[in-house]
Protein backbone atom coordinates (compact mmCIF):
# COMPACT_ATOMS: atom_id res chain seq x y z
CA UNK A 1 0.00 0.00 0.00
CA UNK A 2 1.43 3.41 -0.86
CA UNK A 3 1.84 5.57 2.22
CA UNK A 4 -0.05 8.82 2.29
CA UNK A 5 2.97 11.11 2.12
CA UNK A 6 4.32 9.50 -1.04
CA UNK A 7 0.97 8.43 -2.50
CA UNK A 8 0.69 11.63 -4.44
CA UNK A 9 -2.76 12.23 -3.03
CA UNK A 10 -3.93 15.36 -4.82
CA UNK A 11 -7.26 16.60 -3.54
CA UNK A 12 -7.84 18.84 -6.55
CA UNK A 13 -7.47 15.94 -8.98
CA UNK A 14 -9.77 13.64 -6.95
CA UNK A 15 -12.34 16.42 -6.54
CA UNK A 16 -12.50 16.73 -10.33
CA UNK A 17 -13.14 12.98 -10.60
CA UNK A 18 -15.91 13.37 -8.00
CA UNK A 19 -17.47 16.36 -9.81
CA UNK A 20 -16.98 18.57 -6.77
CA UNK A 21 -15.89 22.19 -7.00
CA UNK A 22 -13.71 23.19 -4.02
CA UNK A 23 -12.87 26.66 -2.78
CA UNK A 24 -9.14 27.31 -2.13
CA UNK A 25 -9.31 27.15 1.66
CA UNK A 26 -11.55 24.08 1.46
CA UNK A 27 -9.00 22.38 -0.78
CA UNK A 28 -6.15 23.11 1.61
CA UNK A 29 -8.08 21.88 4.64
CA UNK A 30 -9.24 18.68 2.92
CA UNK A 31 -5.74 17.92 1.62
CA UNK A 32 -4.39 17.93 5.20
CA UNK A 33 -7.30 16.04 6.76
CA UNK A 34 -7.31 13.35 4.10
CA UNK A 35 -3.54 12.84 4.33
CA UNK A 36 -4.04 12.23 8.05
CA UNK A 37 -6.92 9.78 7.42
CA UNK A 38 -4.94 7.96 4.70
CA UNK A 39 -2.00 7.62 7.09
CA UNK A 40 -4.38 6.02 9.58
CA UNK A 41 -5.92 3.55 7.10
CA UNK A 42 -2.37 2.56 6.07
CA UNK A 43 -2.42 0.26 9.13
CA UNK A 44 -4.27 -2.22 6.90
CA UNK A 45 -0.97 -2.97 5.20
CA UNK A 46 0.00 -4.79 8.41
CA UNK A 47 -2.62 -7.45 7.72
CA UNK A 48 -1.56 -10.53 5.77
CA UNK A 49 -4.39 -10.70 3.24
CA UNK A 50 -2.96 -13.51 1.14
CA UNK A 51 -5.61 -16.19 0.74
CA UNK A 52 -8.42 -13.94 1.97
CA UNK A 53 -11.24 -13.55 -0.57
CA UNK A 54 -12.50 -10.00 -1.09
CA UNK A 55 -15.92 -9.53 0.54
CA UNK A 56 -18.14 -7.17 -1.42
CA UNK A 57 -21.33 -7.85 0.50
CA UNK A 58 -22.54 -9.61 3.61
CA UNK A 59 -24.91 -12.09 1.99
CA UNK A 60 -24.52 -15.07 -0.29
CA UNK A 61 -27.28 -14.18 -2.77
CA UNK A 62 -26.38 -13.48 -6.36
CA UNK A 63 -28.39 -12.99 -9.54
CA UNK A 64 -31.72 -12.54 -7.80
CA UNK A 65 -34.22 -12.47 -10.66
CA UNK A 66 -37.89 -11.73 -10.90
CA UNK A 67 -40.43 -12.68 -13.53
CA UNK A 68 -40.20 -10.46 -16.60
CA UNK A 69 -43.58 -8.81 -16.20
CA UNK A 70 -44.74 -5.28 -16.89
CA UNK A 71 -45.64 -3.52 -13.63
CA UNK A 72 -46.73 0.05 -12.99
CA UNK A 73 -43.91 2.45 -12.10
CA UNK A 74 -44.15 5.76 -10.31
CA UNK A 75 -46.53 8.27 -11.88
CA UNK A 76 -44.53 10.44 -14.27
CA UNK A 77 -45.88 13.71 -12.87
CA UNK A 78 -44.98 12.75 -9.29
CA UNK A 79 -41.39 12.14 -10.33
CA UNK A 80 -41.11 15.28 -12.44
CA UNK A 81 -42.48 17.36 -9.54
CA UNK A 82 -39.02 17.10 -7.91
CA UNK A 83 -37.03 18.13 -10.98
CA UNK A 84 -35.24 21.51 -10.78
CA UNK A 85 -36.21 22.18 -14.40
CA UNK A 86 -38.34 20.15 -16.78
CA UNK A 87 -40.19 20.66 -20.04
CA UNK A 88 -42.54 18.36 -21.97
CA UNK A 89 -41.90 15.50 -19.56
CA UNK A 90 -38.10 15.75 -19.89
CA UNK A 91 -35.32 16.93 -17.57
CA UNK A 92 -33.73 20.13 -18.87
CA UNK A 93 -29.90 20.37 -18.79
CA UNK A 94 -27.43 22.86 -20.31
CA UNK A 95 -26.60 22.34 -23.99
CA UNK A 96 -23.97 19.63 -24.51
CA UNK A 97 -23.44 19.81 -28.31
CA UNK A 98 -23.10 23.09 -30.18
CA UNK B 1 -52.77 5.82 33.70
CA UNK B 2 -49.39 7.27 32.76
CA UNK B 3 -49.25 10.37 30.60
CA UNK B 4 -49.87 9.22 27.03
CA UNK B 5 -46.45 10.35 25.79
CA UNK B 6 -44.78 8.09 28.37
CA UNK B 7 -46.33 4.91 26.93
CA UNK B 8 -44.27 2.23 25.32
CA UNK B 9 -45.42 1.01 21.90
CA UNK B 10 -46.76 -2.16 23.56
CA UNK B 11 -48.77 -0.18 26.13
CA UNK B 12 -50.17 2.23 23.56
CA UNK B 13 -51.18 -0.58 21.19
CA UNK B 14 -52.93 -2.39 24.06
CA UNK B 15 -54.83 0.75 25.11
CA UNK B 16 -55.99 1.36 21.54
CA UNK B 17 -56.98 -2.30 21.17
CA UNK B 18 -58.95 -2.22 24.43
CA UNK B 19 -60.56 1.08 23.55
CA UNK B 20 -59.21 2.93 26.61
CA UNK B 21 -57.23 5.42 24.49
CA UNK B 22 -57.72 6.52 20.88
CA UNK B 23 -55.03 7.04 18.30
CA UNK B 24 -56.11 10.67 18.01
CA UNK B 25 -55.48 11.12 21.74
CA UNK B 26 -52.01 9.62 21.38
CA UNK B 27 -51.25 11.80 18.37
CA UNK B 28 -52.51 14.96 20.07
CA UNK B 29 -50.50 14.24 23.22
CA UNK B 30 -47.29 13.79 21.22
CA UNK B 31 -47.94 16.81 18.99
CA UNK B 32 -48.48 18.96 22.09
CA UNK B 33 -45.31 17.65 23.69
CA UNK B 34 -43.30 18.23 20.51
CA UNK B 35 -44.61 21.80 20.32
CA UNK B 36 -43.56 22.37 23.94
CA UNK B 37 -40.21 20.56 24.20
CA UNK B 38 -38.79 20.18 20.72
CA UNK B 39 -37.67 23.81 20.50
CA UNK B 40 -35.17 22.74 23.21
CA UNK B 41 -34.30 19.26 21.89
CA UNK B 42 -34.36 19.88 18.13
CA UNK B 43 -35.17 16.26 17.24
CA UNK B 44 -37.69 16.96 14.47
CA UNK B 45 -37.02 18.58 11.11
CA UNK B 46 -40.70 18.60 10.16
CA UNK B 47 -44.04 17.52 11.57
CA UNK B 48 -47.11 17.51 9.32
CA UNK B 49 -49.76 17.96 11.99
CA UNK B 50 -52.78 17.60 9.68
CA UNK B 51 -51.39 14.46 8.09
CA UNK B 52 -50.65 12.90 11.51
CA UNK B 53 -54.17 13.58 12.76
CA UNK B 54 -55.68 12.28 9.50
CA UNK B 55 -53.74 9.01 9.90
CA UNK B 56 -54.78 8.79 13.58
CA UNK B 57 -58.47 9.23 12.69
CA UNK B 58 -58.10 6.53 10.03
CA UNK B 59 -56.53 4.21 12.63
CA UNK B 60 -59.43 4.85 15.01
CA UNK B 61 -61.84 4.05 12.16
CA UNK B 62 -60.01 0.76 11.52
CA UNK B 63 -60.29 -0.03 15.24
CA UNK B 64 -64.02 0.81 15.20
CA UNK B 65 -64.48 -1.72 12.38
CA UNK B 66 -62.92 -4.37 14.59
CA UNK B 67 -59.40 -4.48 13.12
CA UNK B 68 -56.59 -5.62 15.39
CA UNK B 69 -53.32 -4.77 13.63
CA UNK B 70 -50.36 -5.08 16.07
CA UNK B 71 -49.35 -1.39 15.98
CA UNK B 72 -52.80 0.03 15.30
CA UNK B 73 -52.89 3.73 16.12
CA UNK B 74 -49.31 3.98 17.45
CA UNK B 75 -47.38 7.11 16.31
CA UNK B 76 -43.81 6.38 15.18
CA UNK B 77 -41.20 8.97 14.13
CA UNK B 78 -38.94 8.45 11.13
CA UNK B 79 -35.34 9.42 10.35
CA UNK B 80 -35.19 11.92 7.49
CA UNK B 81 -33.46 9.38 5.21
CA UNK B 82 -36.54 7.18 4.63
CA UNK B 83 -39.08 8.04 1.96
CA UNK B 84 -42.61 8.70 3.25
CA UNK B 85 -44.96 9.54 0.41
CA UNK B 86 -45.73 13.25 0.14
CA UNK B 87 -43.35 14.23 2.96
CA UNK B 88 -39.93 15.92 2.75
CA UNK B 89 -36.86 13.67 2.73
CA UNK B 90 -33.76 15.85 2.96
CA UNK B 91 -31.32 13.34 4.51
CA UNK B 92 -30.19 16.29 6.62
CA UNK B 93 -28.78 17.88 3.46
CA UNK B 94 -29.31 21.16 1.65
CA UNK B 95 -28.97 19.31 -1.63
CA UNK B 96 -32.42 17.78 -1.04
CA UNK B 97 -34.12 20.95 0.20
CA UNK B 98 -37.67 20.98 -1.10
CA UNK B 99 -37.66 17.32 -2.17
CA UNK B 100 -40.91 15.44 -1.51
CA UNK B 101 -40.92 11.66 -1.55
CA UNK B 102 -43.05 10.23 -4.38
CA UNK B 103 -43.48 6.83 -2.66
CA UNK B 104 -43.31 4.99 0.68
CA UNK B 105 -40.22 2.99 1.65
CA UNK B 106 -41.08 -0.69 2.19
CA UNK B 107 -40.38 -0.35 5.94
CA UNK B 108 -42.88 2.53 6.09
CA UNK B 109 -45.46 0.65 4.04
CA UNK B 110 -45.17 -2.31 6.43
CA UNK B 111 -45.53 -0.10 9.50
CA UNK B 112 -48.68 1.34 7.94
CA UNK B 113 -50.03 -2.17 7.28
CA UNK B 114 -49.35 -2.94 10.95
CA UNK B 115 -51.49 0.10 11.80
CA UNK B 116 -48.80 2.63 12.78
CA UNK B 117 -49.25 6.38 12.39
CA UNK B 118 -46.18 7.94 10.75
CA UNK B 119 -45.12 10.94 12.84
CA UNK B 120 -42.59 13.63 11.80
CA UNK B 121 -39.15 13.57 10.20
CA UNK B 122 -36.15 13.26 12.52
CA UNK B 123 -32.82 15.06 12.34
CA UNK B 124 -29.62 13.27 11.37
CA UNK B 125 -26.05 13.76 10.25
CA UNK B 126 -26.09 14.66 6.56
CA UNK B 127 -26.58 11.47 4.52
CA UNK B 128 -26.09 9.51 7.76
CA UNK B 129 -22.40 10.44 7.88
CA UNK B 130 -21.45 11.24 11.44
CA UNK B 131 -21.62 10.25 15.08
CA UNK B 132 -23.05 13.37 16.72
CA UNK B 133 -25.79 14.78 14.41
CA UNK B 134 -23.61 17.93 14.25
CA UNK B 135 -23.30 17.30 10.49
CA UNK B 136 -26.98 18.08 9.92
CA UNK B 137 -27.27 21.02 7.52
CA UNK B 138 -30.35 22.21 9.35
CA UNK B 139 -30.02 22.29 13.13
CA UNK B 140 -28.31 20.74 16.14
CA UNK B 141 -30.14 18.09 18.16
CA UNK B 142 -29.50 18.21 21.91
CA UNK B 143 -29.10 15.24 24.20
CA UNK B 144 -32.16 15.25 26.51
CA UNK B 145 -29.94 14.13 29.43
CA UNK B 146 -27.65 17.14 29.08
CA UNK B 147 -28.50 19.73 26.46
CA UNK B 148 -24.84 20.86 26.27
CA UNK B 149 -24.03 17.47 24.76
CA UNK B 150 -24.68 15.71 21.47
CA UNK B 151 -27.23 12.90 21.13
CA UNK B 152 -24.82 10.76 19.10
CA UNK B 153 -25.44 9.99 15.46
CA UNK B 154 -26.19 9.65 12.80
CA UNK B 155 -29.74 8.83 14.02
CA UNK B 156 -29.47 11.52 16.73
CA UNK B 157 -32.95 12.91 16.20
CA UNK B 158 -34.45 9.42 16.40
CA UNK B 159 -32.68 8.70 19.71
CA UNK B 160 -33.34 12.09 21.30
CA UNK B 161 -37.05 11.89 20.38
CA UNK B 162 -37.44 8.54 22.14
CA UNK B 163 -35.45 9.67 25.18
CA UNK B 164 -37.51 12.86 25.57
CA UNK B 165 -40.85 11.06 25.00
CA UNK B 166 -41.39 13.00 21.75
CA UNK B 167 -42.28 9.72 19.99
CA UNK B 168 -43.28 6.32 21.32
CA UNK B 169 -40.64 4.79 19.05
CA UNK B 170 -38.66 5.84 15.98
CA UNK B 171 -36.87 4.39 12.98
CA UNK B 172 -33.19 4.96 12.40
CA UNK B 173 -30.58 3.53 10.05
CA UNK B 174 -27.26 1.97 10.97
CA UNK B 175 -24.27 1.80 8.61
CA UNK B 176 -21.49 1.80 11.22
CA UNK B 177 -23.36 2.24 14.50
CA UNK B 178 -25.83 4.99 13.68
CA UNK B 179 -28.71 3.36 15.58
CA UNK B 180 -26.82 1.74 18.47
CA UNK B 181 -24.42 4.59 19.35
CA UNK B 182 -27.10 7.34 19.66
CA UNK B 183 -29.36 4.86 21.52
CA UNK B 184 -26.52 4.34 24.02
CA UNK B 185 -25.81 8.07 24.36
CA UNK B 186 -29.52 8.90 24.86
CA UNK B 187 -30.43 5.95 27.12
CA UNK B 188 -32.80 4.07 24.84
CA UNK B 189 -32.84 0.73 23.04
CA UNK B 190 -31.48 0.56 19.47
CA UNK B 191 -31.50 -2.53 17.24
CA UNK B 192 -29.38 -3.02 14.10
CA UNK B 193 -30.86 -6.11 12.46
CA UNK B 194 -28.94 -8.58 10.33
CA UNK B 195 -28.08 -7.23 6.88
CA UNK B 196 -31.03 -8.11 4.64
CA UNK B 197 -33.56 -8.55 7.45
CA UNK B 198 -35.44 -5.36 6.54
CA UNK B 199 -35.86 -4.09 2.99
CA UNK B 200 -33.80 -1.01 2.11
CA UNK B 201 -36.19 0.01 -0.67
CA UNK B 202 -36.93 3.69 -0.10
CA UNK B 203 -33.91 4.23 2.14
CA UNK B 204 -31.58 6.79 0.57
CA UNK B 205 -28.35 4.80 0.28
CA UNK B 206 -25.11 5.76 2.04
CA UNK B 207 -23.14 2.48 1.88
CA UNK B 208 -25.35 -0.17 0.35
CA UNK B 209 -23.51 -3.24 1.64
CA UNK B 210 -23.63 -1.92 5.23
CA UNK B 211 -26.89 0.08 5.58
CA UNK B 212 -29.74 -1.40 7.58
CA UNK B 213 -32.97 0.08 8.98
CA UNK B 214 -33.91 -0.57 12.60
CA UNK B 215 -35.99 0.64 15.55
CA UNK B 216 -35.10 2.92 18.49
CA UNK B 217 -37.43 2.23 21.38
CA UNK B 218 -38.05 2.63 25.10
CA UNK B 219 -37.69 -1.07 25.83
CA UNK B 220 -36.59 -4.31 24.20
CA UNK B 221 -40.11 -5.67 23.68
CA UNK B 222 -40.96 -2.62 21.55
CA UNK B 223 -37.88 -3.27 19.39
CA UNK B 224 -39.15 -6.82 18.80
CA UNK B 225 -42.64 -5.50 17.95
CA UNK B 226 -41.27 -3.10 15.34
CA UNK B 227 -38.96 -5.76 13.90
CA UNK B 228 -41.98 -8.08 13.58
CA UNK B 229 -43.75 -5.44 11.51
CA UNK B 230 -40.82 -4.61 9.18
CA UNK B 231 -38.80 -7.83 8.68
CA UNK B 232 -39.09 -10.11 5.70
CA UNK B 233 -38.22 -10.48 2.04
CA UNK B 234 -39.20 -7.75 -0.42
CA UNK B 235 -39.24 -8.08 -4.21
CA UNK B 236 -38.11 -4.43 -4.35
CA UNK B 237 -34.80 -5.22 -2.58
CA UNK B 238 -32.88 -8.19 -3.96
CA UNK B 239 -30.60 -8.21 -0.89
CA UNK B 240 -33.41 -9.06 1.54
CA UNK B 241 -33.04 -12.46 3.20
CA UNK B 242 -35.57 -15.18 2.59
CA UNK B 243 -35.79 -16.07 6.29
CA UNK B 244 -39.29 -17.19 7.25
CA UNK B 245 -41.31 -14.75 9.39
CA UNK B 246 -40.97 -15.27 13.13
CA UNK B 247 -42.56 -13.61 16.15
CA UNK B 248 -39.54 -11.95 17.75
CA UNK B 249 -41.45 -11.39 21.00
CA UNK B 250 -41.71 -15.17 21.49
CA UNK B 251 -38.09 -15.40 22.68
CA UNK B 252 -38.61 -12.74 25.36
CA UNK B 253 -39.25 -13.49 29.01
CA UNK B 254 -36.83 -16.39 29.38
CA UNK B 255 -33.81 -16.23 31.67
CA UNK B 256 -30.29 -16.76 30.38
CA UNK B 257 -29.67 -20.32 31.58
CA UNK B 258 -27.96 -22.42 28.96
CA UNK B 259 -26.61 -19.39 27.05
CA UNK B 260 -22.90 -18.78 26.54
CA UNK B 261 -21.97 -15.12 26.23
CA UNK B 262 -18.58 -14.11 24.88
CA UNK B 263 -16.56 -11.19 26.21
CA UNK B 264 -14.11 -10.00 23.51
CA UNK B 265 -11.12 -8.49 25.26
CA UNK B 266 -10.40 -6.20 22.29
CA UNK B 267 -13.60 -4.30 23.17
CA UNK B 268 -12.24 -3.18 26.53
CA UNK B 269 -9.49 -0.85 25.38
CA UNK B 270 -7.10 1.65 26.90
CA UNK B 271 -8.59 5.10 26.79
CA UNK B 272 -12.19 4.07 27.20
CA UNK B 273 -14.17 5.94 29.81
CA UNK B 274 -13.75 4.18 33.20
CA UNK B 275 -17.39 4.79 34.14
CA UNK B 276 -18.51 3.17 30.88
CA UNK B 277 -16.25 0.20 31.53
CA UNK B 278 -17.56 -0.18 35.09
CA UNK B 279 -21.23 -0.06 33.99
CA UNK B 280 -20.64 -2.63 31.24
CA UNK B 281 -18.69 -4.99 33.52
CA UNK B 282 -21.51 -4.74 36.10
CA UNK B 283 -23.98 -5.64 33.35
CA UNK B 284 -21.88 -8.66 32.38
CA UNK B 285 -21.98 -9.87 36.00
CA UNK B 286 -25.73 -9.32 36.06
CA UNK B 287 -26.09 -11.54 32.98
CA UNK B 288 -24.13 -14.25 34.81
CA UNK B 289 -26.52 -13.98 37.73
CA UNK B 290 -29.38 -14.45 35.28
CA UNK B 291 -27.90 -17.82 34.35
CA UNK B 292 -25.55 -17.10 31.44
CA UNK B 293 -22.05 -18.52 31.25
CA UNK B 294 -19.54 -15.82 30.29
CA UNK B 295 -16.49 -16.92 28.30
CA UNK B 296 -13.53 -14.86 27.05
CA UNK B 297 -13.20 -14.64 23.25
CA UNK B 298 -10.68 -13.00 20.98
CA UNK B 299 -11.40 -10.78 17.99
CA UNK B 300 -7.92 -9.64 16.93
CA UNK B 301 -9.40 -8.08 13.78
CA UNK B 302 -11.07 -5.33 15.83
CA UNK B 303 -8.16 -2.87 15.63
CA UNK B 304 -8.46 -2.80 11.82
CA UNK B 305 -12.22 -2.26 11.74
CA UNK B 306 -12.32 1.54 11.57
CA UNK B 307 -9.79 1.69 8.73
CA UNK B 308 -11.66 -1.02 6.82
CA UNK B 309 -14.98 0.70 7.40
CA UNK B 310 -13.81 4.11 6.20
CA UNK B 311 -12.54 2.63 2.95
CA UNK B 312 -15.52 0.37 2.20
CA UNK B 313 -18.19 2.86 3.32
CA UNK B 314 -16.73 5.91 1.58
CA UNK B 315 -16.12 3.97 -1.64
CA UNK B 316 -19.78 2.96 -1.74
CA UNK B 317 -20.87 6.46 -0.73
CA UNK B 318 -18.90 8.09 -3.53
CA UNK B 319 -20.83 5.95 -6.01
CA UNK B 320 -24.23 6.29 -4.32
CA UNK B 321 -24.00 10.07 -3.95
CA UNK B 322 -23.10 10.55 -7.62
CA UNK B 323 -26.86 10.72 -8.26
CA UNK B 324 -27.07 14.12 -6.57
CA UNK B 325 -26.06 16.20 -9.54
CA UNK B 326 -28.81 18.81 -9.89
CA UNK B 327 -30.55 17.12 -12.81
CA UNK B 328 -33.45 14.98 -11.57
CA UNK B 329 -34.17 16.27 -8.06
CA UNK B 330 -33.00 18.63 -5.38
CA UNK B 331 -30.80 21.68 -5.60
CA UNK B 332 -29.45 22.96 -8.90
CA UNK B 333 -26.77 25.62 -9.31
CA UNK B 334 -26.55 26.81 -12.91
CA UNK B 335 -23.43 26.15 -15.01
CA UNK B 336 -22.44 26.77 -18.62
CA UNK B 337 -22.18 23.05 -19.32
CA UNK B 338 -23.40 19.93 -17.50
CA UNK B 339 -20.04 19.28 -15.78
CA UNK B 340 -19.95 22.79 -14.35
CA UNK B 341 -23.58 22.40 -13.26
CA UNK B 342 -22.74 19.15 -11.40
CA UNK B 343 -19.62 20.60 -9.78
CA UNK B 344 -21.30 23.77 -8.57
CA UNK B 345 -24.48 22.01 -7.41
CA UNK B 346 -22.50 19.51 -5.37
CA UNK B 347 -20.18 22.20 -4.00
CA UNK B 348 -23.11 24.18 -2.65
CA UNK B 349 -25.39 21.29 -1.70
CA UNK B 350 -23.06 19.02 0.29
CA UNK B 351 -21.58 19.82 3.70
CA UNK B 352 -17.93 19.31 4.75
CA UNK B 353 -18.17 15.73 6.06
CA UNK B 354 -20.01 14.51 2.97
CA UNK B 355 -17.39 16.12 0.73
CA UNK B 356 -14.60 14.56 2.80
CA UNK B 357 -16.09 11.09 2.42
CA UNK B 358 -16.88 11.46 -1.29
CA UNK B 359 -13.27 12.47 -1.94
CA UNK B 360 -11.84 9.65 0.19
CA UNK B 361 -14.17 7.15 -1.49
CA UNK B 362 -13.35 8.40 -4.97
CA UNK B 363 -9.64 8.20 -4.22
CA UNK B 364 -9.66 4.61 -2.89
CA UNK B 365 -11.53 3.48 -6.01
CA UNK B 366 -9.40 5.45 -8.44
CA UNK B 367 -7.04 3.95 -10.96
CA UNK B 368 -3.75 2.99 -9.35
CA UNK B 369 -5.09 2.94 -5.79
CA UNK B 370 -8.02 0.47 -6.03
CA UNK B 371 -5.94 -2.63 -5.17
CA UNK B 372 -3.96 -0.94 -2.40
CA UNK B 373 -6.99 0.45 -0.61
CA UNK B 374 -10.39 -0.86 -1.70
CA UNK B 375 -9.51 -4.44 -2.62
CA UNK B 376 -7.31 -4.82 0.46
CA UNK B 377 -10.11 -3.48 2.70
CA UNK B 378 -12.54 -5.98 1.18
CA UNK B 379 -10.13 -8.79 2.07
CA UNK B 380 -9.73 -7.52 5.63
CA UNK B 381 -13.53 -7.37 5.75
CA UNK B 382 -13.78 -11.09 5.05
CA UNK B 383 -11.21 -11.69 7.84
CA UNK B 384 -13.41 -9.65 10.21
CA UNK B 385 -16.39 -11.79 9.24
CA UNK B 386 -14.33 -14.96 9.78
CA UNK B 387 -13.38 -13.71 13.25
CA UNK B 388 -17.04 -13.46 14.24
CA UNK B 389 -17.80 -16.88 12.71
CA UNK B 390 -15.05 -18.31 14.89
CA UNK B 391 -16.31 -16.50 18.00
CA UNK B 392 -19.90 -17.70 17.46
CA UNK B 393 -18.69 -21.30 17.38
CA UNK B 394 -17.79 -20.80 21.03
CA UNK B 395 -20.67 -18.64 22.26
CA UNK B 396 -24.26 -17.61 21.45
CA UNK B 397 -23.78 -13.85 21.63
CA UNK B 398 -21.16 -11.24 22.58
CA UNK B 399 -21.34 -8.56 25.27
CA UNK B 400 -19.48 -5.28 24.67
CA UNK B 401 -19.79 -1.58 25.38
CA UNK B 402 -21.75 0.20 22.62
CA UNK B 403 -19.58 3.33 22.71
CA UNK B 404 -16.22 3.93 24.42
CA UNK B 405 -17.53 7.17 25.98
CA UNK B 406 -20.81 8.70 27.10
CA UNK B 407 -22.27 11.69 25.21
CA UNK B 408 -19.66 14.32 24.40
CA UNK B 409 -19.97 18.11 24.19
CA UNK B 410 -20.85 20.02 21.04
CA UNK B 411 -17.75 20.89 19.06
CA UNK B 412 -15.53 18.51 21.05
CA UNK B 413 -14.67 16.31 18.05
CA UNK B 414 -15.68 18.38 15.03
CA UNK B 415 -12.17 19.63 14.25
CA UNK B 416 -10.70 16.14 14.24
CA UNK B 417 -12.52 13.81 11.81
CA UNK B 418 -10.45 10.81 12.87
CA UNK B 419 -11.35 11.27 16.54
CA UNK B 420 -15.04 11.39 15.54
CA UNK B 421 -14.65 8.21 13.46
CA UNK B 422 -13.25 6.38 16.48
CA UNK B 423 -16.64 6.90 18.24
CA UNK B 424 -17.83 3.93 16.18
CA UNK B 425 -15.02 1.56 17.13
CA UNK B 426 -17.30 -0.98 18.88
CA UNK B 427 -20.14 -0.88 16.36
CA UNK B 428 -18.69 -0.85 12.81
CA UNK B 429 -17.54 -4.48 12.97
CA UNK B 430 -21.16 -5.64 13.16
CA UNK B 431 -22.02 -3.86 9.90
CA UNK B 432 -18.88 -5.09 8.13
CA UNK B 433 -19.76 -8.68 9.08
CA UNK B 434 -23.46 -8.20 8.22
CA UNK B 435 -24.56 -9.55 11.62
CA UNK B 436 -26.93 -8.07 14.25
CA UNK B 437 -26.50 -5.98 17.40
CA UNK B 438 -28.60 -4.22 19.98
CA UNK B 439 -27.79 -1.49 22.51
CA UNK B 440 -29.65 -1.53 25.81
CA UNK B 441 -29.27 0.96 28.71
CA UNK B 442 -26.91 -0.40 31.40
CA UNK B 443 -26.36 2.48 33.79
CA UNK B 444 -25.36 6.10 34.17
CA UNK B 445 -22.16 8.00 34.77
CA UNK B 446 -21.74 10.11 37.89
CA UNK B 447 -22.79 13.12 35.82
CA UNK B 448 -26.05 11.39 34.89
CA UNK B 449 -25.20 10.39 31.32
CA UNK B 450 -26.56 7.07 30.01
CA UNK B 451 -24.32 4.12 29.15
CA UNK B 452 -25.21 1.36 26.67
CA UNK B 453 -24.48 -2.38 26.68
CA UNK B 454 -24.17 -3.91 23.22
CA UNK B 455 -25.28 -7.49 22.60
CA UNK B 456 -23.95 -8.83 19.28
CA UNK B 457 -25.39 -11.91 17.60
CA UNK B 458 -24.63 -13.92 14.47
CA UNK B 459 -26.53 -13.44 11.19
CA UNK B 460 -30.23 -14.03 11.85
CA UNK B 461 -29.48 -14.18 15.60
CA UNK B 462 -32.02 -11.50 16.55
CA UNK B 463 -34.03 -13.84 18.76
CA UNK B 464 -30.95 -14.52 20.88
CA UNK B 465 -29.83 -10.90 21.28
CA UNK B 466 -33.38 -9.75 22.00
CA UNK B 467 -33.69 -12.48 24.64
CA UNK B 468 -30.39 -11.47 26.31
CA UNK B 469 -31.14 -7.73 26.13
CA UNK B 470 -34.67 -8.26 27.47
CA UNK B 471 -33.64 -10.50 30.36
CA UNK B 472 -30.96 -7.99 31.37
CA UNK B 473 -33.25 -4.98 30.94
CA UNK B 474 -36.04 -6.52 33.01
CA UNK B 475 -33.63 -7.19 35.87
CA UNK B 476 -32.77 -3.46 36.07
CA UNK B 477 -34.71 -0.20 36.00
CA UNK B 478 -32.29 1.79 33.82
CA UNK B 479 -34.78 1.85 30.94
CA UNK B 480 -37.47 3.40 33.14
CA UNK B 481 -35.43 6.51 34.02
CA UNK B 482 -36.34 9.69 32.21
CA UNK B 483 -34.18 12.78 31.60
CA UNK B 484 -34.76 15.83 33.83
CA UNK B 485 -36.13 17.67 30.80
CA UNK B 486 -39.28 15.59 31.10
CA UNK B 487 -40.19 16.94 34.52
CA UNK B 488 -41.43 20.08 32.81
CA UNK B 489 -43.62 18.04 30.47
Amino acid sequence: MPDAASSGFDVAYVARLARLELADEERARLQGQLEQILAYVDELKNVDVSGLPPMAQAIEACNVLRADEVKPGLPHDDVMANAPEHRMGQFVVPRIIE
Amino acid sequence: MDALHAFTVGEAARHVREGTVTSVQLAEALLARIAKLDPTVGAYLSVDRDDVLRQARAADARRAKGETAPLLGVPIGVKDVLNVKGQPCTCGSQILAGYRAPYDATAIQRLREAGAVILGRLNMDEFAMGSSTENSSWQPTRNPWDTARVPGGSSGGSAAAVAADLALATLGTDTGGSIRQPAALCGCVGLKPTYGRISRYGLVAYASSLDQIGPLTKDVRDAALLLNAMAGPDPMDSTTLKAPPVDFTAALGRDLRGLKLGLPREYFIDGMDPEVERAVRDAVRQCEQLGATVVPVELPQTKYAIATYYIVATAEASANLARFDGVRYGLRVAGDDPIELYERTRAKGFGPEVKRRIILGTYVLSSGYYDAYYLRAQKVRSWIRAGFDEAFRRCDALLTPTSPTPAFRFGERTDDPLQMYLSDIFTVTVNLAGICGISVPCGFTGAGLPVGLQVIGPALGEETILRVAHAYEQSTDWHKRRPPLNNNG
